[in-house]
């Protein structure tokens, strides 16, 4: 018994060793080799290290579809234009720009010294050949449609002619650009930031699967990639050939990728993250209101142009009425919702679009104010009960309100039904639905009220407000006024920013009289950068610039 | 023997296809496609696509496709990460899982061991309990619990380790630890009562009265009567562990397999699921050929032509 | 589940159909009572069965009777730790822990009860079939199982429940689709093992028909097995449905189950752990329980543990 039992000891003590000495020894090893990349206290250049959730689906800006190949597009490309801190475009790759008198040509100069990450130069026929690129059929591109704007780009798209000869876009020489559009487009020179607007080497043509793998992608941005872990993590470094290398102050720039948020909050708390946050992380939102306190100095809340609400299916009984979709968007208190269940600093909406978008000359939310309606439960009552009556109903209808599965809106959906039956004394079920069933209902009409959120794609209010035209692709409420669609019409047609705002503040009204939607609040993003790090900011959209970033001890 | 062989791989082969033909029909039966997003794309560029995939085709059609492309030993491109190959996600993530599966698979295997054979010589004595309490406790917490209290003792409270990833060696222990609770609570129980009974039995009491010495006994007789239901275990046990843990990758930060089990279903990934449905049949097989096969060397009262399988 | 899917019965030896050789010198008491007696006197598995009534219990009275409903917000009174109004404290909006704790176990103990009665049905049906007519319709059943067994689970449970919506009964045909098969497989052993006994000889002899033998004779005796999985499907199929939670998958709300409440808490566990620590206690006492009455029905249904 005795030595059968010291037996089993030695064997569990000799396990043990060897995870001890398997852990131990080499990791040393480790702390040597990665000195570089690990924050020393020493080096004045600093690895920038931020988490984005998970895998990129590609590095190819015409593929790219989300804000995680995004985030890591504003490294490794630059387009004509960047986004400065307040939204405003200003010069990039190009170096200057003229608009003609009817804002229909745009002309760009690319700067000379434009490079690409092997040294070739970056040229006007570099942007031609991949803005025409992602318009060809074959490419695939999701957001190919973002070039409707320029002339012939749509019909090459949809394959209606052969080739894209008639696309109005040209290189007249290496340095210039020109293109033509469709109608005049004030926001136009917003959309050159945007991601599917960066350049591609022309040497992709021969390599279909060259944005897999961080040795086959040639970028022109301030940072090229060095690793791929797909699925673990990226690591950037500047690029020596960039034109504004100066200005690059970062040793590198990693990331990782870590889906649960816990995680990520302790990966910043232990010193292996100095961003965490998003717009491609998550803090988990309980952490919040404990953060602000503790971690006043590195938490950052900054709104962003999203607007998060509820549609109603107007066809259905009994949201066919607009006194009863009222009812309910009055009947909720938006405060609460904001302070207590999402508490990441949002703000309640009454109108659809967010603060952030540029109007007439300033933000259009300061200069069109959202005071559509207001949270009010008697009145709220009063005119549930008349819609009921004018629907002949003697009660509320069994309804059901589906959202996408995620903690944080089943939390929303629990608080504002619980809102409803408390103060209207109606029953409304709630079901979450996997994404993509949610959104196959939503386009078949298959629903009663569906959560529903909108970011913008650029930085005017018609990429909220052309959503909810009479058949519109998006427009799955069943809301249809030929008067809105007439506004929308003439501020796509006009070039007058003046005229255009005042058409899409009449379509606005209409669309929150008609109250196919339930706003609910405007998004707002909430990072924590350690102390020190300075110049990373979100822009309106809360996509994060880290590329002009740097260190400064404290 | 080879006749064994090869009948058996005939039979994995059957098995192998039907499993794929199931699934893909199941899978064309969700609602939703792969280019679905909050942000409609236009009706024209998502027709396009679905040419460009093959998925305008009738299901049947697009079937007998993708039976092609097997045959050529092709699993496809992925439908959402752009120009890879549902073969190199596998093989990405796959070592991954596959790493931390069979450090977990020797841990608890050992553990399991160990802890039930305790229990067993100490039969009602205090040693027996506190080696069953252990052993019970390991499966009366969910595994995403655990895997949150050790990463917040070990890695937040104490940093005694990296809270996630796998970078060096000392990352390996978290994961590898959450992996092995369940099965080795498993095997130490199973172990316990086989041994109880093993121990119990007459020819055991023989080899006693012949005045065989206790260490002999317990590893030429006992050991190996009891370790039967255990190898049993092991093989489909290891087949889930090396093929991932959402729920542990997704706690430690590891870009393994298992996540794509969850994420290739909303995505719509088509092309995936299917790889990823035969990656785990191919495995969960071998690992029972594999248990059969070891099943003759342990029980020679096993013979392989019987044919194999369970009773 | 990928991560549960074994169940320690699936290995229960096989085969081993050794009787006592030694002469009977006990006075004659039927199976069951013997089985009780035996039961009854393992002291840990009588207070772990006590226990699990207890809980029981407590999950159909227990959200009426702190006065506070599950389901009502107190969005002023979130996060409270245990009190005398909230007895467990509150949760993340308002709602009283002590209420959706016993709601949550009693959901919990509903899907593992379903989950384990569909396994029996259809495992003790189609194991019965396969063992008793063995051949060629053994063969293909077989076949068919392990096919099934081989696809992974995880991803039929959650294509199924994305087809259909989460729910009960949706969770529980998921956990059942493919978790039927190793209590087949347990049936199966058992049948074959008893249909060549000396009783079932006589009964075919007496001329008692297929059904009659089938379930007069063969599963009553084969119980032993049945029942000791049963006890062991319900806390593996509770937890399968904690970790169909973990992703979002769980019951729909207003409904809760343990798992949904540990998964609402587990990211704040660290601010408010008695969010977390109620329901984890709950389940992972319920899980004990069901384990170790398990383990005790074991030894007292199997008559080779007889001293």
């Amino acid at each position: 018994m005795r030595t059968r039992k010291s037996a089993f000891t030695f064997m569990t003590a000799l396990l043990i060793l060897a995870i001890v000495a398997a852990g131990c020894t080499p990791k040393n090893e480790i702390g040597n080799k990665g000195s570089s990349n690990a924050n020393g206290e020493t080096s004045q250049a600093k690895v920038f290290r931020m988490n984005i959730h998970s895998e990129p689906s590609t590095l190819d800006p015409a593929l790219m579809e989300d804000n995680v190949s995004g985030t890591l597009a504003t490294g490794i490309y630059e387009g004509l234009t960047r986004k400065d801190e307040n939204g405003q475009s200003v010069a990039a790759t190009a170096e200057s720009w003229v608009k003609s008198d009817d804002g229909l040509t745009y002309t760009f100069k690319i700067r000379k010294d434009a490079k690409w990450s092997n040294g070739d130069p970056v040229t006007a026929n570099d942007f031609e050949y991949s803005w025409k690129r992602a318009l060809a059929p074959d490419t695939g591109s999701t957001y190919a449609y973002q070039f409707y704007y320029i002339v012939g780009a749509q019909d090459y798209n949809e394959s209606k002619v052969a080739n894209a000869d008639g696309v109005g876009i040209k290189a007249l020489d290496e340095q210039t650009l020109e293109v033509k559009l469709v109608s005049p487009t004030p926001y136009f020179l917003s959309l050159t930031s945007f991601y599917v607007y960066n350049p591609v080497h022309q040497s992709v043509k021969d390599n279909a699967a060259w944005a897999a793998d961080a040795k086959t992608i040639i970028g022109n941005g301030p940072f090229k990639m060095s690793e791929w872990q797909h699925n673990t993590s990226i690591k950037l470094v500047p690029n020596e050939y960039y034109y504004d290398k100066d200005q690059v102050k970062f040793a590198g720039v990693n990331f990782t990728m870590l889906e649960e948020s816990a995680t990520e909050l302790a990966n910043y708390e232990t010193g292996k993250l100095d961003y965490t946050g998003k717009p491609t992380g998550e803090i988990p939102a309980e952490q919040i209101p404990v953060l602000k306190e503790s971690k006043k100095d590195e938490i950052v809340t900054k709104g962003i142009a999203s607007s998060y609400y509820y549609q109603f299916n107007t066809n259905e009984v009994p949201f066919n009425n607009v006194k009863v979709r009222k009812a309910l968007a009055m009947a909720i208190d938006r405060q609460a919702i904001v302070e207590s269940v999402t508490m990441a600093g949002e703000v309640p909406s009454f109108g659809f679009v967010p603060p952030g978008i540029i109007g007439e000359k300033e933000d259009y939310r300061t200069e069109v104010k959202d005071d559509f309606f207001t949270e009010n439960v008697d009145e709220a009552k009063k005119l549930l009960a008349e819609g009921l009556a004018e629907l002949k109903l003697t009660k509320f209808p069994k309804v059901t309100l589906t959202f996408n599965t995620s903690d944080g809106h089943k939390k929303i959906a629990e608080a504002i039904v619980e809102m409803w039956r408390q103060n209207l004394g109606i029953e409304v079920g709630i079901e979450n639905q996997e994404f993509s069933v949610l959104l196959k209902n939503r386009t078949a009409m298959n629903y009663q009220i569906s959560r529903a959120g909108w970011g913008a794609d650029y930085n005017d209010p018609m990429t909220y407000l052309d959503m909810f035209v009479t058949n519109g692709g998006q427009n799955n409420t069943g809301f249809a006024s030929a008067e809105y669609d007439a506004l929308i019409k003439k501020a796509n047609a006009s070039g007058d920013q003046k005229e255009r705002v005042e058409a899409m503040t009449k379509a606005e009204k209409i669309l929150m009289d008609y109250m196919p939607i339930m706003p609910i609040y405007y998004y707002s993003n909430v990072y924590m950068l350690k102390p020190g790090f300075k110049n990373i900011f979100l822009d309106y959209k809360g996509d994060i610039d880290y590329t002009r970033g740097y260190y400064e001890a404290e | 023997m080879v006749k064994y062989i090869l009948k058996k791989f005939l039979s994995m082969f059957v098995s192998l296809f039907v499993l794929a033909s199931a699934t893909f029909f199941l899978m064309k039966i969700i609602p939703g496609d792969p280019f679905l997003k909050e942000k409609a794309i236009p009706e024209k560029i998502k027709e396009h696509l679905f040419a460009m995939y093959g998925l305008d085709q009738p299901v049947w059609k697009q079937y007998l496709m993708y039976l092609n492309n097997l045959l050529h030993g092709d699993l496809g491109m992925s439908m959402k990460q752009q120009y890879m190959s549902v073969g190199r996600i596998i093989k990405d993530s796959f070592i991954y899982s596959a790493q931390i599966g069979l450090f977990a698979v020797i841990v608890s295997l050992a553990a399991g061991l160990i802890l039930g054979i305790i229990a067993a010589l100490n039969h009602r004595k205090w040693l027996d309990s506190v080696t069953i309490i252990i052993a019970v406790l390991g499966v009366s917490i969910p595994n995403f619990l655990a895997a949150s209290i050790l990463q917040y003792v070990l890695g937040s409270k104490l940093q005694w380790l990296n809270v996630s990833g796998l970078n060096d060696p000392t990352d390996f222990i978290m994961p590898v630890l959450a992996l092995s609770f369940l099965p080795a609570a498993f095997i130490a129980r199973l172990t316990r009562s086989t041994m109880l009974e093993v121990l119990s039995a007459d020819y055991i009491k023989t080899a006693r009265a012949k005045g065989l010495s206790g260490r002999i006994i317990l590893v030429r007789h006992a050991l190996r009567n009891a370790i039967l239901p255990v190898v049993t275990y092991i093989g489909p046990m290891t087949a889930n562990i090396i093929t991932g843990s959402v729920v542990v990758e997704q706690i430690f930060g590891i870009g393994g397999i298992g996540k794509y089990f969850v994420q290739s279903i909303t995505n719509r990934d088509y092309t995936l699921i299917m790889g990823l449905t035969l990656f785990y049949g191919i495995i969960l097989m071998a690992a029972r050929f594999v248990t059969d096969v070891a099943y003759g060397f342990v029980d020679p009262r096993i013979k392989l032509t019987r044919g194999g399988g369970k009773g | 589940m990928k991560d549960q899917s074994f169940t320690p019965d699936q290995f229960t030896k096989l085969g081993n159909d050794k009787k006592s050789s030694e002469p009977v010198v006990r006075e004659s008491i039927s199976a069951w009572k013997d089985a009780w007696q035996r039961l009854s006197s393992n002291k840990i598995a009588m207070l772990s069965l006590i226990i699990l009534l207890l809980v029981s219990l407590m999950a159909i009275i227990g959200p009426h009777i702190s006065g506070q409903d599950f389901q009502t917000n107190h969005l002023k009174e979130k996060n409270l730790s245990p009190s005398g109004t909230y007895w467990f404290g509150t949760d993340d909006l308002g709602r009283d822990l002590f209420s959706r704790t016993w709601m949550g176990a009693g959901i919990s103990l509903q899907v593992g009860l379903y989950a384990a009665l569909a396994d029996l049905a259809l495992g003790v049906i189609i194991g019965g079939i396969m063992g008793y007519f063995g051949g060629r319709v053994d063969e293909i059943l077989n076949r068919f199982c392990e096919i099934l067994y081989s696809i992974p689970s995880m991803l039929i449970i959650i294509l199924l429940i994305v087809i259909m919506s989460p729910s009960m009964f949706t969770i529980v045909l998921a956990l059942s689709i493919t978790g039927w098969i190793s209590m087949a497989w347990i049936v199966r052993g058992q049948i074959i093992q008893l249909k060549n006994q000396e009783y079932v000889m006589a009964a075919q002899a007496l001329g008692a028909n297929t059904a009659r033998i089938l379930f007069r004779h063969l599963i009553p005796n084969a119980m032993g097995p049945i029942i000791v999985t049963l006890t062991l499907t319900v806390p593996s199929a509770i937890f399968a449905e904690a970790f169909l939670s973990f992703l979002g998958l769980g019951v729909q709300s207003p409904a809760a189950s343990l798992g949904t409440m540990i998964n609402d808490a587990i990211k704040a566990w660290t601010l408010y752990p008695w969010r977390m620590i109620f329901p984890a206690a709950v389940i992972s006492i319920t899980m004990l329980c069901f384990n170790i009455f398990g383990d005790g029905l074991r030894d007292a249904l199997d008559p080779k543990m007889k001293k």
